[in-house]
Parts: C-alpha cells; structure tokens; sequence
C-alpha cells in the first residue's frame, strides 16, 4: 500500500509583512517553511509505514524552489518526493490544485501501488481555507476524514480505518473503508527530527519533477484559468492601538496599582 | 628462606612477562581511537609535563594532594632503590654497595627517610579513605589492596635492612646508624638470634609484593603510575572549551557510539583516571543528584573498551554498547544529557582529563544518527535552524530592544566594533534592559559601534553543547560568511556564550575576531578614564559576585566583571564559597537553559541559596543565562526582594542615573 502525504511550503507567515500601499504579502527575503499542519500529516505516514512497512509518497505543488520542502520529506524518510511544477498549475486556487494533486495521486496509484491513504494538514497557513484536503477526496472518490487527531485503528486486511476527530468541544470517532483522506491536526503526533546520515542522502538525491506534459491535464482545470475564485485584496485589520501603563520593570507594584485603578475606573474588577 | 638467585629469577621473568602482557593487552586498545594531533608544541608540552606530572601541580591543589606528592616522589626515590633490588635478585654480584662511600652513604640515608615517609602517607591514606574517604564508593578493596602492597613494601625493605644492621659489628654499626637512622631503630626489635630469619622473610616479602604489584598494576586504576604522566604531556594546550568539528561527508558517522570512535587521547585519558574524585566533587549534576557522574563517565569508557576491545581489535561488532541504561549498556542517556559544560570537572581534574567533550560527542551521536532527545529539545532545534535564536521569534525582531534610542548599523568604514547583540540580549524582556544599559554605556564612552539588527544570527552555543553540530555547522558558516561580508573584526559580546563561540568555536572556521567581553570593556573605559565616574551608586547595597562559567572557568575572565562591580557600587563584590575556577554553574550551560531539570535538586537553586549566604541585596551576573536562572531561582525560595543585575546595569546605575 502506498500512503501519499501532501505538504506545501508556505512562507514563515510570522515573518511576513503586509505591503501597506499594494496589499500585498512582502515575501522578499522570507523564508520558506513546511506548512506546520502538513508536518504532522507526513509524520503520521512516516509512523505507519514503520508500523505496516507501507510505502509513504511526498507530493508537493509550488514553483521549482518548493524542492527544498520535498528534500526535508526524503530526510525525514519517505521513499517518493514529486514536486508538481508547471507555469500553468500558477495562480490556482483550491479547486485548481485539488485537481493537479488528485491527478498526481492517480498517477501514483497506477504506476507506483495502490494508495489506501492520503494524509494533508486541516490547513495552510498562508491560505488558511482547509479546502484542498476535501477536495482531494472529492475528485478522487475517496472518503474523506477531517480534523483527524488519532488514528484508532487501521485493518489493511480489512481495508477499513477508525479515527478520531477533535471537533469543537467533543471528539468524535468515525469508521470509513478504505481508500481515504485524512486531514489532521497537531494534536495528532510530535514531528520526527531528521537524522544526519537522511539529511545527507536527501540534499543529493533527486526530486522527481512532474508537469503538465507528465500529468496532461486540461489547463481549462488546472492554474488561474481553472481556478473560480482569486485573491482581490490582502490588507491586515486595524487594531485600536493598547496603552502601555507605567514601567512594569522599574515599579513592578507601582505599574499593578495603575491597572487596578484603570479597572476599577471601568468596573471590569468584581469587588 | 636464602634469596635465593635462580628462584627469584624465574618470579621475576614471570612476572615480567605478565605485567608486559598486561600493559600491552591494554595499552594496545588505545590504538583502536581515531587520530588526534597531540604532538604539537613539543616544548612547551614537556614543560606542562613536569610542572603537571613531576611538579603535581594540581594535585596539590587540595590539601590532601601533599599526600600523594610524597607517595609520588618517593616512588621515584625508591625506583633506585627497586631497581638495585631486582638486579641484585638475579645478579647478586650487582649492588649500590659498589658505589663511592660519598655517595653510597647519603642515598642509604635519602632511601631510608624516603622510605618512611612513604610508609607514613600510605597509613594516612589508607586512615583518610577508612574515616573521610574521597566519595563514599572510595572505599574499594583494591584501594586498600595497592595501599597495602606499598606499606608491605616499605616494612619490608626496613626489615631487610634492620636484620642487616642487627648482624653488624660495632664499626659498621656506627656508621649504619647516622645513615640509617630508621632501619637502624628496626634492628632494635630483630631478636639476636634470628636475623637471618627476618633478613630471609622481609627479603621474600618484598620480592613477593613488588612482583605482585607488578602484575596487578596494569589491570588496575593504578595503570595511572604508567599513563598520567603522558597524558598531562599530550594534555589540551589551549582549554578545552571547544569540541573538533565533524566532516559531514556522506557515509561518516556522527558523534560517538561505539567507544573506538573516540580519539586515542580520549581512550588514553579513561587509563590514566585513577578515580580520585575530584571532578564529581566539583560537578554541579552529580552534587544536585543526577545520575551524571564524570568519574563514572571515564570509567565507564575504560571498562567499555575493556569488554568490547577483543572484538574491536578483530573488525567486530562490539558486544556492549556504550550509551545505554544500566545492564544494557556502559553509559546512561540521561547522565548524558545532564551535563552543563560547566567545565569544573576538568578544571579539577589532576591530570587533564577531558570529561566535557567526551559527553558531547554521545550527544552527537544521540542528536544526530539516532534524533533521540529530550523532546523539550525539538522546539530548540527547529527554532535555531529555522529562525536562529531559541524561541523562533521572527527575526525582524531583534532590533525591538532599542527601538527607543538611535543605534547605528555596523559599517566597517564607519564603525570600530561590532556590539554582538545575542539573542537573550534581542528577544529576553529582562536581558533587553542589560542591552539598552551597554548601549548607553558605550555611547557614553565614545565608542564607535553599531549592530548588525535583523541580520544578526544566533551564534549557535546551546547546539554545539546539546550535540546538534550539523546545525551549529551550518549557523557557524552563515556567521563567520556574513562577518567577513561586512569587515566585522572587533566583536563586544554581552553574553560569554556569544563571546566563547566566537572566539573559540568560529577559530575552527577560519575566522580570528577580536572578541571582547562587555566587562572586560567597561573594565577597560573605566581604567583608562574614557568612563569616568565621578559617583558610585548605593542603590545595589551589599553585592556578591557570581562566576559564569564560559567567562570564567572557560576563558579566564575573572577580574573584569569584579573591578566593574568595584568601580560602580566603590567596594569589591563579596565572594561566595565557591568562586572563580571554582565557581558552582547556574544550571544552564551546555543547552541546559532549555531543558528540563527532573531529578535531583535544581542546580540554580542551589547556586542561590549558596550566595544568599552571603546575604546580598543583589546578584551581579555577567551573563544572560545567569541571570535569568538567578532570577527564576530567587522567585523560588521567595527572595526575590534580593536583585540580580547584569554588570553593565550596575555600571549603568553609577554613571548614568541622577
């Protein structure tokens, strides 16, 4: 069986700043990270090939630099990294790439074993719309299993899994049949650290690059033409700028007072 | 009971052959170490040698350590005196009797006095290790075996020369007395009738007790008497405040988990470890009840190599692992984690055994082939790597501490010193105030300086010492690549960690920076008068200095910070008990700072409750780790009305505040 982990790199969003006159994301200079969501998607694929001795494939769509994410997927141990990159997938939106890394996963499932599993993060925190991994599931048939926090129990002889999904205030646990998309979220498993020797043998081994010539899709589907929605306007809200009170470092005591005089003043503070 | 020429000789070649099978058995396992260069600077090597090994320089550094002097030197004394007697065993015709009586007479005497101090130190020693041994485990049956050897060794050689003098006539006799005094007072007790008895038994004695030592030795921690010597000659010239850097070529191994992997140095210091102690005593996890114990460590190795030596030697698997819990394995993870790199062990050890590095390469091992560590640790790691500095805060923040004052960047036409600002300096809330207060300072001064804000990187300290050298190598490069960008040369650090990287680790990458402590800076403004204080501050009250051990033990910067605190408050900081190359750590060294302390008793407050002792009204730190633990630990025994304040905010207090 193969399990297909989907990651994307996202730029280090904390890191990121909002061009106040375009309204765009000022990415100059800032670094690339695996989507943190996505880290624990490859993780769990990771613990269960080295339970089930499954195969783990990395997929990965983005620009040719995204590379560097599919050699930290080697490090940590997959044995198939694919970067999707093509001009064409460009400016897609999550119809439009649901659609590229389902035909990736097909093609996989063809030529390589028959995936069972297809692990992604609830989320990307760049674009933050949770809609991919559905989407996945849809264009593909597969059931589709959100906000997984644990994996109960997977029967390959049976070909059926159980998971546990952690909803707001309450769990809940689902059986579906196999093949299936999970999404995940942190809860699920603490991400592995790459070892030295993987590290190595990564940042020389090849990404196997597929485009639009490998995967043919109609480029009606696929990038900017095929993508229904787009982003107008990225802009950060204003906050109504705090007061700082005193100097908490000098007047520890002194800085206290004056916030329990500002409370009181405005009968926040039960007596 | 004769000697007898043609028995002895057979012992003797025996036991020959036994202590040079035993030498060899184990000394050849020194050769299965990977290559060091430890021949370098032979000069000045020989002279650490003798001041060392002969001098016993630090061994006296404790009061006990006269006891060993005289055992030392009367080994050396008595070797003439040894040597005569085997030579004597096979070739009667060879005696020292041959000699001038100019000579002759005044070494019986040397010989004879030697003798008994020898004999007195080994009753005191074997007293001391009855009534106050050196650690409790101290009191081994082969302790008291060797001990017990050396005194049969002594009596016997007095009762040779007592039933000697018992059989002399009135001239001799005479004479032996004024260069014998105390075989002489021997032969007093040798009744008159059976002196040849006596001269037969002691002589087998001690026959029987040199050659037993002979072949005990090698198998023993008395292999010391062969190897402390040239292990104090092939010591670290500089100090070891630095580990080797490793080749990240495909197909390496990183760190050590199979003890051949150690260099021979390292395997010829677990021969020369006599167990004294004297590191344990000093090392802050062993005192707070860790598991770590550096004697255990060397130990652990020596009795590794011993068991998996054979299998070594024959391109093997070895059979018992070294990092591994008790019964599985020589060396348990946690004592390897439990290290601060504080460096007491090495600062006390007698003859420069290497305890720290040793620890760090099974880290290395752990981190970097197995990614087995605390998991406190994982955030550290991804932290530095991805965003270089502890916490993973955004690097457009390392500028936020001086937001509320103008400081220049570093242009090497334009500025003299870079300020290395660090990252407890950037992003700590309480190490920022010790940033603005340097800031202040040096403008104060008239320094040129300025910093390298957002694209200052963390030095990589915390994942050299936790084992994480593929990072640290790869934050190394990127430092040492973006100094020689910008033509840094001068470097004021404010934290010892900064200043010990990059003074010593950044050597190894080809890059000499003049590193400069912030105290040994204001130290300096202050003496030659480009800070002038015209006031000294009370508010600090009564002071105590603590030691930080990168600054002090590490790279011997003790008076700087001290003569600040002088200048400042106009009286020298009080001393706690343990202080300088003595200091006790504060518990976060060695990348402790970010992991947790789960057994034994926290070291930090420890450290607190010795320098409340002192009954201060403020801690002065020179070191961010330092305070912070200081900090954390007064809160915790709630005396947190005593301050702590980095030098550079007591200098701050007197010069710059009305």
């Amino acid at each position: 069986m193969l399990i297909v982990a989907c990651i994307k790199q996202v730029p280090d969003t904390t890191q990121v700043q909002i061009d106040p006159v375009t309204n765009t994301l000022i990415r100059d200079g800032i670094p690339f990270i695996v989507n943190p969501y996505d880290t624990h998607a490859l993780e769990e694929a990771l613990r269960l090939k080295d339970r089930f001795g499954c195969r783990v494939a990395a997929i990965s769509m983005g620009p040719p630099n995204a590379e560097a994410t599919l050699k930290k997927a080697l490090a940590l141990g997959v044995d198939h990294a694919i970067l999707l990159s093509d001009r064409v997938f460009g400016g897609a939106d999550t119809l439009a790439t649901s659609n590229v890394l389902a035909a990736a996963i097909r093609k996989l499932h063809e030529e390589v074993d028959q995936v069972g599993l297809v692990l992604c993060g609830k989320q990307t925190i760049d674009g933050d719309t949770a809609q991919v991994g559905p989407g996945i599931a849809s264009r593909l048939e597969y059931q589709q299993l959100t906000l997984v926090d644990r994996i109960v129990d997977l029967n390959l002889s049976e070909n059926k899994i159980r998971v546990s999904r952690k909803l707001e205030g309450r769990h809940e646990i689902v059986d579906a049949p196999l093949p299936a998309m999970l999404t995940v979220v942190r809860e699920l498993n603490r991400p592995r650290y790459p070892r030295v020797p993987m590290r190595l043998a990564a940042a020389t081994a090849t990404v196997e690059v597929w485009n639009n010539q490998i995967l043919k899709l109609d480029e009606q589907k696929i990038g900017l033409k095929g993508s229904p929605t787009w982003v107008s306007k990225i802009f950060s809200p204003d906050r109504a700028q705090g007061e700082i009170l005193g100097d908490g470092y000098a007047d520890p005591e002194g800085t206290a007072e004056l916030l329990i005089e500002k409370l009181l003043a405005k009968d926040m503070l039960p007596i | 009971m004769t000697p007898n020429p043609t028995i002895f000789t057979v012992l003797l070649v025996a036991s020959l052959a036994v202590f040079a099978w035993g030498c060899w058995k184990r000394l050849s396992l020194i050769s299965l170490g990977q290559s060091e260069d430890r021949f370098d600077n032979i000069g000045s090597r020989i002279g650490e040698m003798l001041l060392y090994a002969f001098g016993q320089k630090r061994v006296l550094a404790k009061p006990f350590g006269i006891n060993h002097f005289v055992i030392f030197w009367s080994f050396i004394i008595l070797l003439i005196a040894n040597t005569e007697f085997l030579l004597h065993g096979v070739f009667p015709a060879i005696s020292l009797a041959k000699l001038p009586d100019g000579i002759y007479f005044p070494l019986l005497l040397a010989l004879d006095i030697v003798s008994l101090l020898a004999l007195l130190a080994v009753v005191i020693a074997a007293v001391r290790r009855v009534v106050s041994p050196p650690y409790p485990e101290a009191r081994t049956p082969e302790a008291f075996f060797i001990l017990s050897l050396i005194g049969i060794l002594m009596l016997a050689y007095f009762g040779i020369n007592g039933a000697k003098i018992a059989a002399m006539q009135e001239g001799t006799l005479a004479v032996a007395r004024t260069w014998m005094p105390v075989s002489a007072q021997f032969a007093t007790l040798v009744p008159a009738a059976s002196g040849e008895v006596v001269h037969g038994f002691s002589w087998w004695a001690h026959a029987f007790a040199l050659l037993a030592f002979m072949c005990y030795l090698p198998h023993s921690k008395h292999m010391h008497i062969l190897t402390a010597i040239p292990n104090c000659f092939f010591r670290r010239l500089e100090k070891p405040n630095t580990v080797p850097r490793e080749d990240f070529s495909p197909g390496n191994t990183f760190g050590v988990a199979q003890v051949d992997r150690y260099s021979w140095k390292d395997l010829l210091d677990s021969f020369s470890c006599t167990e004294c102690g004297r590191c344990q005593k000093v090392c802050p996890a062993s005192i707070t009840g860790k598991p770590l114990n550096p004697r255990a460590v060397v130990h652990d190795i020596k009795v590794n190599l011993l068991e998996n030596g054979p299998s070594l030697k024959n391109g093997e698997q070895p059979q018992v692992p070294l990092i591994g819990e008790q019964g599985e394995g020589s060396i348990s993870e946690e004592s390897i984690w439990g290290c601060t790199t504080c460096g007491a062990c090495m600062e006390a050890c007698p003859v420069f055994i290497e305890q720290m590095p040793k620890i760090i390469q099974l880290r290395r091992h752990l981190v970097e082939t197995e990614a087995n560590f605390p998991e406190e640790l994982l955030n550290l790691f991804e932290n530095m790597e991805g965003r270089s500095n502890p916490w993973g805060i955004a690097p457009s923040e390392r500028t936020k501490w001086c937001s509320q004052m103008e400081v220049k960047p570093f242009d090497k036409h334009a500025t003299e010193y870079l300020f290395y600002v660090g990252c407890a300096g950037s992003f700590d809330s309480r190490n920022k105030h010790v940033s603005v207060a340097m800031a202040q300072l040096l403008d104060k001064a008239g320094i040129s300086w300025g910093i390298l804000g957002k694209d200052e990187k963390c030095c990589g300290d915390s994942v050299r010492r936790l084992g994480n050298e593929y990072v640290f190598d790869k934050m190394a490069r990127e430092n040492v690549a973006l100094f020689r960008e910008r033509g840094v040369k001068k470097v004021i650090t404010q934290c010892p960690h900064c200043f010990s990287t990059l003074k010593n680790d950044y050597r190894q990458y080809g890059i000499e920076l003049e590193v400069i402590h912030h105290s040994e800076l204001l130290r300096n403004l202050v003496q030659d008068g480009r800070l002038k204080l015209d006031k000294t501050t009370s508010e600090m009250g009564a002071t105590v200095f603590h030691d930080s051990c990168y600054l002090g033990r590490h790279n011997d910067v003790y008076d700087a910070p001290r003569q600040v605190v002088e200048a400042a408050t106009g009286k020298a900081p009080a001393e706690m008990e343990r202080n300088r190359n003595n200091a006790f750590c504060c518990g976060a060294g060695g990348g402790r700072m970010w992991m947790e302390e789960h057994t034994g008793e926290r070291i930090n407050l420890t450290r607190v409750t010795e320098a409340l002792q002192e009954k201060p009204d403020t801690v002065c730190v020179a070191c961010p780790y330092c305070l912070t633990m200081f900090e954390d630990g007064l809160k915790d025994v709630k005396a947190d009305n005593v301050k702590v304040r980095d030098v550079a905010e007591i200098m701050a207090e007197a010069l710059l505040r009305p």
